[in-house]
């Protein structure tokens, strides 16, 4: 049965593109079929994170409003072999987001794809209230620092009231958890909120930390989603939160600092 | 060791050391103060509220101002609470 996911968080800046790109492109290399949707109208950026900002013809508000066939607007991507881009407008406004258009194409997706995930804006406005209605799950991305944590908690109120889910009384939006730029040298020295923190006071379980990596921004310099990058921890924790989003039980890594072992010195002093 | 570590040790804790506690600690207290405000009611309580007070008017007749539904959150269950107030006579002519 297929799924629609929705990436959001709030706050903008915290990595939801970037999380979107990944998940959707690590649910590919897992198998599935696999469609991202990017919901920020005016404002599309995964196209970029995605590297196909040049083969670009028509978009999400084509299909919507201008009788564009889906199949005219997906983009397949050239690495991943079931993976489907669908950008947005880069020069209408969140208006062009109709409730009904957006229905139309989210179940004509359903018909296709194991998996539709839903690339939020940042806000509470119409355009991240559209990305989030039709959801079956949410993840949520979140940073270690007050004011990401505020706005998550915000954002959970709303997909539990303001769903299609919640507005037909039908079982609550599966949430899950997703802290990014997570510095465990900073969590060590008290400087930063750790995950036990942050679980404590959202209370929806954690579907992954992602360690802060340099790997993040070249990759986007690349247009490369961090989970094609093998190097990466960051992708690495990506593919593991994947895994936990297909059903498997994965132990949480870079959660908790490397030991500081002679070994470990040497090795960082000769890299 | 640096010098600037050097100097850390006589300077003692500063007053960023630690402050992941504070942004918990003031994340909490805020959050108390905003999810009553923040988190609406399901949708589906207007109507059942109409409902509930169908039925108890079947029997007693009652204000449709004196009945009061709230869902209170908690990190692990909610709580639905229906409270209806009924006039005096109510049961005095029952009994």
């Amino acid at each position: 049965m297929s799924q629609v996911i929705v990436v959001t968080s709030g706050k903008g800046g915290v990595g939801k593109t970037t999380s979107a790109a990944a998940i959707a492109t690590g649910l590919a290399m897992k198998g599935k079929k696999v469609c991202v949707i990017d919901f920020d109208v005016g404002l599309r950026n995964l196209d970029l994170i995605m590297g196909v900002e040049r083969r670009v013809v028509f978009d999400f508000i084509n299909v919507i409003n201008d009788g564009i066939r889906l199949q005219q607007a997906l983009i397949k991507d050239k690495r991943v072999e079931g993976l489907y881009i669908l950008p947005t407008s880069q020069t209408r406004d969140k208006d062009a987001l109709s409730r009904e258009g957006v229905e139309r194409v989210i179940e004509e997706l359903r018909q296709e794809f194991d998996y539709v995930i839903c690339d939020s804006p940042a806000g509470i406005e119409k355009g991240a209230y559209m990305a989030l209605y039709f959801a079956d799950e949410a993840i949520v991305v979140t940073n270690p620092e007050v004011s990401s944590v505020r706005d998550s908690d915000r954002i959970l109120g709303i997909l539990n009231s303001k769903s299609r889910r919640a507005e037909r009384g039908e079982p609550p939006m599966k949430q899950h958890l997703l802290l990014t730029r997570y510095d465990l040298d900073r969590v060590a020295r008290g400087e930063m909120l750790k995950l036990d923190d942050v679980l404590e006071i959202l209370a929806i379980p954690v579907l992954g930390v992602i360690p802060q990596d340099d790997m993040v921004l070249q990759c986007s310099n690349l247009g490369l989603p961090v989970v094609l990058e093998p190097k990466s921890t960051a992708g690495q924790a990506y593919m593991d939160a994947v895994r936990r989003l297909l059903g498997e039980t994965v132990e949480l890594r870079f959660t908790t600092p490397p030991k500081k072992s002679f070994v470990n010195w040497l090795l960082r002093r000769t890299a | 060791m640096r010098l600037h570590d050097l100097f850390a040790l006589f300077r003692g804790p500063s007053r960023t050391e630690g402050s992941a506690a504070a942004a918990k600690q003031r994340l909490q207290v805020i959050l108390a103060v905003e999810r009553p405000l923040t988190r609406g009611q399901p949708d589906f309580l207007p109507s059942m509220q109409r409902e509930i007070l169908e039925v108890i008017r079947k029997y007693v007749p009652i204000d449709e101002r004196k009945i009061k539904v709230e869902v209170e959150r908690e990190a692990d269950i909610s709580l639905l609470a229906v409270s209806v107030e009924l006039p005096n006579s109510a049961f005095s002519r029952a009994v």
